[in-house]
């Protein structure tokens, strides 16, 4: 047991949507739910992340109105008023000695992250195109990291950004180390996994042992697709990731001593595969993961595999795998579930969350082992974050 | 000069649709207009000064796509968020 377990308060879920965002909140046995008024915050606008620093209470929610580029709101009262960023991310200008010339412009903040515990006003942003952001007041003002942004190598580890992913080039899972303030790690979709010591000042790719099979290369030093990347929370050095081509454990002393990917979705079930967009750690128990796998196969048709939805959990670190269907549709769900869509909740007893590509929000108050629909015909889900207070 | 939002736009100003700013040029009467409505310009100007995808601006009726485009005080400006998408 790594981490100390919450006592059963009352927990909130966040579900950002293509058209706003919806607050769920319930009581200590999380057996009933209200939903924040009678339509969403922020309707008719995409969020594409929405959470809470659970430590001051601050929300912050990841938007952008249609033609109106993106922006980050917060809230510092539980969601019941909002405010824009004074100056939400945006890219160094074109042609300024710092910018080198590149010159981009931020299509959507794609990916929320709240800093280190020792540091309660700092977040992160990571953006489409690629691009990383840091604010040091609690979410109002955002300034480019330029370690990041401006890195004298970022466009070979982008590739050929007219090829980006189907949502465009994503910078997600951003992580900060809980032992270690300077220590961050992200995931380009595609790009790799980068981390870096100096809270941004300079990066490193973390790709060895994980495979790229769509390079010409597949044992590339980056231009992987890491679809999803969790640092556990209380146990150092435990770091898993979903990847385009399949399940991932950190391992610090593979290759040498310089760290490195085992593929620990070879044990998955053969007629499953290990392809999926998140997935999720248990908060106390560093063992303890799930998976929601998709099918990956021939045109990647991004559904639930044979039309049959199911969670994969493993308890000893990837070795082994059970699903846990019960209670989801037995067959014809052809849904799927993107990368910041599933969560976990810090209860005792931990809950489990997910949101559907089709607008479901499922959940099990007992780590999977029952699945309950908790919301029909929202619409198409891009985050889910639930926490306890 | 009188200047004509978007109904997306008039969450910076309070629900109203038509809004007085001044300026020289464009760029002048956007700027007006972020002072007075804070935030208003990043949503229809992106960080590389690049008028955004969908925004159409409108100076006496004429599309204008030039934030360097002079102005006078007896123009009058619309700026349209234009219909896309589903």
């Amino acid at each position: 047991m790594a981490g100390k377990v919450r006592k059963s308060g009352s927990t909130i879920v966040l579900v950002g949507t293509r058209k706003g965002l919806f607050v769920l909140r319930a009581d200590g046995e999380r057996g009933n739910w209200r939903v924040d008024g009678k339509v969403p915050h922020f309707l008719g606008q995409i969020v594409n992340h929405a959470v809470m620093n659970p430590r001051t209470g601050t929300m912050l929610v990841a938007a952008r109105a249609g033609h109106l580029g993106p922006t980050v709101f917060r809230s510092v009262d539980g969601g019941k008023t909002w405010k824009e960023a004074a100056t939400p991310p945006a890219f160094p200008k074109r042609g300024t000695a710092e910018s080198a010339g590149y010159g981009w412009s931020v299509g959507h903040v794609f990916w929320l992250t709240a800093g280190h515990g020792s540091e309660p006003n700092t977040w992160y942003a990571g953006v489409s195109p690629h691009g990383l952001f840091r604010s040091d007041d609690d979410g109002v003002t955002w300034q480019s990291v330029d370690g990041f942004n401006l890195h004298p190598d970022r466009l070979k580890w982008l590739g050929n950004a007219d090829e980006a992913v189907p949502d465009g080039a994503l910078t997600h899972s951003l992580n900060v180390d809980p032992f270690d303030a300077n220590h961050l790690m992200l995931g380009m979709s595609s790009g790799g996994v980068f981390e870096s010591y100096d809270r941004g000042a300079t990066w490193a790719p973390l790709n060895r042992g994980c495979v790229a099979d769509f390079l010409p290369d597949p044992n590339a030093e980056w231009g992987h697709d890491p679809h999803c990347v969790r640092m556990h929370p209380a146990a150092k050095d435990v770091v898993y990731q979903q990847n385009h081509c399949g399940i991932y454990k950190l391992d610090r002393a593979a290759f040498g001593g310089k760290g490195g990917w085992d593929r620990i979705g070879k044990n998955m079930p053969k007629e499953i595969g290990d392809i999926g967009f998140p997935v999720v750690l248990h908060p106390y128990d560093p063992k303890t993961l799930w998976v929601f796998p998709m099918d990956g196969t021939s045109v990647w048709p991004r559904v639930s595999v044979a039309g049959k939805p199911a969670v994969y959990r493993s308890r000893d670190a990837g070795a082994t795998w059970q699903r846990q269907a019960k209670g989801m549709p037995a067959a014809q769900a052809w849904f799927t579930v993107k990368r910041q869509a599933m969560c976990a909740d810090q209860q005792k007893k931990v809950g489990l969350y997910f949101g559907t590509t089709c607008g479901e929000v499922w959940a099990s108050f007992n780590e999977g082992a029952q699945w309950h629909c908790l919301m029909l015909h929202l619409p198409h889900i891009y985050s889910v974050e639930a926490y306890s207070l | 000069m009188k200047v004509q939002l978007p109904t997306p736009l008039v969450d910076y100003t309070n629900g109203v649709r038509y809004v007085a700013a001044s300026g020289r040029t464009l760029d002048e009467l956007l700027r007006d207009l972020d002072r007075q409505y804070p935030g208003i310009r990043f949503r229809m100007v992106d960080e590389q000064e690049k008028i955004r995808p969908h925004i159409r601006i409108f100076v006496n009726a004429v599309l204008e796509r030039r934030l360097s485009a002079a102005l006078d005080p007896a123009h009058e400006v619309l700026i349209v968020a234009a219909l896309s998408g589903g």
